[in-house]
């Protein structure tokens, strides 16, 4: 009997393990083990203290039940301020991704400039949004303006970075061709490159709207504003039903948008 | 010398071809217009209702020239005393991932419709998901701190609570997509349940569940870089200090600290998917 | 013909001179090693050669898409290498540009493609509204209807055939009003029949309009049929330049080399295979 079919029959085929060998593997798991040990041991981890949470936890679940929607103004305010924030950091961050993007992509800038903006992209995208955002609110002192800042800052970023790839992956030949008419260069990025790039550039960006909405419920934390400054107040009040009702809420808001988003890009074919 | 060669110039009987052309119908650019009207409302009621001060940003330039030469040059002397922090922020990100592929598997498994024994384990599994994933690492740090105190433990609880929710779902997805075949294959010979995942579906995820976790570890490392700035351990208070402490020549060195541990990460990550995956 | 009448007694300066003209790639390739060509009269110029002779370098170096190392490229009577960015635009609006790939920007439309041609002469933000005098709109659907794509003009690009698509780059091209014409490759993709319709229309729009195009081609039987002259490159340099009936078995061994041509004429009819081969392989 024997086996026609070329292929290897998906049934009985793994994956290249990982190892190789059994020494290896067994070299893994202690090198894992020994990690943890050690990691353990640097934390200085108090058992003690841990165990004891875990009633703290219990006693905290319980007075987060049943969440209490009383104070629903204030709720709805940091909400209503965490979409505006959102809104208003996507238009923003995307006015400022456009130079950006062109300016980080090989085809298009000139080298000086691409390495100025890559490296701008490299070293902002590192810092969290959290960062950022304390460094806008000692510029701009508390409250959504920092907020609004720094999630446009971050979003600038990311859909530069997204809008240079866009680019860089675009035909050159449309690009070669309208430059060979003679037309200008921002006329080269309106006829040639903006058609290629469009759909996919307004796909990040509602990508982006709903990560916006994400981010700016945990920016308040710091002062800049939007429901995650309520949440952080009433968790330093042990105000622990009115916290399950703003982490309930962030939660159908976060799925929502999610929802939106998926259903917006579909849309974008 | 220029030459004028009318563009009618072939020797076809002419015609006269209309000189106005637009690229969309007046309706197509109605639609476009209420777009652009929808997307600048919705821009001047964000801003707007942001009660924004303007005469902040009038002297924001010279605070910020006022930051910068306040940070430079970096005080050095400081970083032997983050260093120990900065392990942490990594121990940190690593237990995180770690516990949070344990308690994915068996989420995936609840949340995949293929493996999810009834409609409503499959709700249990996909509530899990979308509570992991919705809220962000730093309100998890938030709350674990208030269970656990300050410190390490409630940053590996808070990547782990996140981290769990986004390894999970991609994990699910895959499992979604194992051939049904063969899952049938193996529950003809007989086999129970558990058998069924770890001989047909477990060897197609594993590579997955492996893949996603190196991925979100070098997410971790990012996330963790802030968590102190709720307690929970790491990096993040020591900058959270020094910023209040206005200590910005030392905010500095943690800055350039966190981008080297930042990009490291990525690029150790990228590393091992490249040779694992 | 009828064009070399027309030009003959006025003896102007050439349309197009190219002078030692150089082109040195960074990887060290030396592509084009001393140019010297010049086109006084409207006439369809063929570049032959195999691949790597130099002949989309040359066609490149003359609009400046390739930065040329040495030499001179006088456009009526204007040095196009010597130009400024500003000076360059202005030149390029005077020559147009036909593609292999025929370079469309797939998701605009037909006329959107041809109206691409005209940027040069317009503001960017009346580019950017599609603000066209009525004469280029009027120019664009005359165009679109000489090369036979009358009722085309809102259908997308990314719709059509590889043959209209090669006639919208035309209209594109002659949209400019250039003074000359540069193909690259203009019939490589497409099938033997579309390519013979698309050099025919080259040719007639050549007479049409006065205009001489110089055209990069693999297809020498393409070649001598419908070209004016032809240009034969070898590693870089000019090894042909004359009538295409003088372009016999001798000269094309000069151009593509002696092994493979001697041992392919043994047993073929020579002129229009070879060729072919060339382009298979």
């Amino acid at each position: 009997m024997s086996v026609v079919s070329p292929s290897i029959d998906p049934a009985t085929w793994r994956p290249p393990t990982l190892f190789g060998t059994r020494a290896r593997r067994t070299a893994f798991w202690l090198a894992v083990a020994a990690y943890i040990v050690w990691s353990l041991s640097d934390l200085n981890i108090d058992g003690a203290r841990v165990l004891a949470g875990f009633p703290r936890a219990l006693n905290m679940f319980e007075r987060m039940i049943p969440p209490s929607f009383e104070r629903w103004e204030i709720l709805v305010n940091g909400m209503v301020e965490s979409i505006q924030m959102a809104i208003a950091s996507s238009l923003l961050g995307a006015v400022l991704a456009l130079p950006i993007g062109i300016a980080a992509a090989v085809n298009l800038a000139p080298r000086p400039i691409y390495l100025l903006a890559r490296g701008f992209i490299v070293v902002g995208r590192t810092f969290h949004e959290i960062i950022i955002a304390i460094f806008f609110v000692k510029l701009f002192g508390f409250g959504p303006v920092a907020g609004l800042l720094t999630l446009a800052f971050a979003s600038a970023i990311f859909l530069g970075k997204m809008l240079a790839e866009d680019i860089e992956n675009m035909k050159p030949g449309p690009v070669e061709a309208v430059r060979a008419t003679g037309a200008t260069f921002p006329q080269v990025v309106a006829y040639a490159v903006a058609p290629q790039v469009m759909v996919k550039t307004l796909g990040v960006f509602i990508y982006r709207l709903d990560a916006n909405l994400r981010h700016s419920t945990v920016v308040g934390i710091v002062g800049a504003g939007g429901i995650g400054q309520t949440l952080s107040a009433s968790f330093s009040r042990y105000d622990y039903d009115f916290a399950s009702a703003i982490l309930l809420s962030i939660a159908a808001l976060v799925a929502l948008g999610e929802w939106f988003s998926d259903w917006a890009r579909r849309r974008l074919r | 010398m220029t030459r004028d060669v009318p563009i009618r110039g072939d020797s076809r009987p002419l015609r006269d071809y209309p000189d106005v052309w637009a690229r969309y119908s007046p309706r197509e650019r109605i639609v476009h217009w209420l777009w652009l009207l929808g997307a600048a409302a919705a821009a001047a009621w964000s801003i707007s209702a942001l009660d924004i001060e303007w005469e902040f940003f009038g002297d924001a330039h010279e605070q910020a020239v006022d930051l910068i030469t306040r940070m430079w040059p970096p005080n050095w002397a400081y970083l032997p005393r983050i260093l120990h922090p900065l392990i942490e922020t990594i121990h940190i990100a690593t237990l995180g991932t770690m516990i949070s592929l344990i308690f994915a598997l068996p989420i995936a498994f609840l949340a995949a419709r293929n493996t999810t024994r009834n409609q409503a384990t499959w709700l249990l599994g996909r509530a899990m998901l979308v509570g992991s994933r919705s809220i962000n690492t730093v309100i998890w740090g938030l709350l674990f701190v208030a269970i656990f105190g300050p410190g390490p433990v409630a940053g590996i609880c808070a990547v782990a609570a996140r981290s769990v929710g986004f390894v999970a779902k991609i994990v699910a997805e895959a499992i979604e997509e194992v051939d049904a075949g063969q899952i049938e294959a193996v529950e003809a010979t007989g086999a129970r349940t558990l058998q069924v995942y770890g001989v047909a579906i477990l060897p197609q995820v594993l590579p997955v569940l492996i893949g996603t976790a190196i991925y979100r570890w070098d997410i971790n490392v990012r996330e963790s870089s802030v968590l102190g700035f709720v307690g929970a351990g790491g990096i993040g208070l020591y900058l959270y200090a020094s910023i209040n402490q206005f200590a910005w020549s030392q905010v500095l060195v943690i800055l350039i600290a966190i981008l080297v541990i930042v990009i490291l990460s990525e690029f150790v990550s990228a590393y091992v998917r490249a040779r694992t995956t | 013909m009828s064009a070399t009448s027309q030009i003959a007694e006025g003896k102007p300066r050439p349309i197009l001179q190219i002078e030692s003209l150089e082109k040195v790639y960074a990887t060290g390739k030396r592509a084009l090693g001393g140019i010297d060509l010049a086109i006084d009269h409207p006439q369809l110029v063929a570049v032959i050669g195999s691949s790597g002779a130099g002949k989309s370098t040359l066609i490149r170096c003359i609009n400046r898409l390739v930065e040329p190392t040495a030499g001179r490229i006088l456009l009526n009577g204007e040095d196009v290498v010597a130009l400024d960015r500003k000076g360059l635009r202005a030149a390029r609006r005077r020559i147009g540009m036909i593609f292999q790939e025929y370079n469309l920007v797939e998701r605009l439309t037909v006329m959107q493609n041809v109206l691409s041609g005209r940027l040069g002469y317009v503001g960017f933000f009346a580019s950017l509204r599609y603000r066209f005098p009525p004469e280029d709109i009027r120019g664009a659907f005359a165009l679109l209807d000489r090369v036979g794509l009358d009722g085309y003009h809102n259908r997308r690009a990314d719709a059509l055939s590889g043959g209209q698509r090669q006639r919208v780059g035309i209209a594109r091209a002659l949209m400019q009003r250039p003074d000359l014409l540069l193909l690259d490759e203009p019939t490589a993709s497409l099938d033997p029949k579309t390519a013979r319709q698309i050099m025919r229309l080259v040719k007639e729009l050549v007479s049409e309009r006065q205009t001489p195009a110089i055209i990069n081609i693999h297809d020498v039987a393409l070649a001598k049929a419908f070209a004016d002259r032809i240009v034969g490159l070898k590693d870089g340099v000019v090894a042909f330049d004359d009538d295409p009936a003088k372009l016999d078995d001798a000269a094309l061994a000069d151009i593509y080399g002696d092994e493979d041509w001697t041992a392919d004429t043994e047993d073929a009819p020579p002129s229009e295979t070879l060729p072919a081969r060339e382009t298979a392989s």
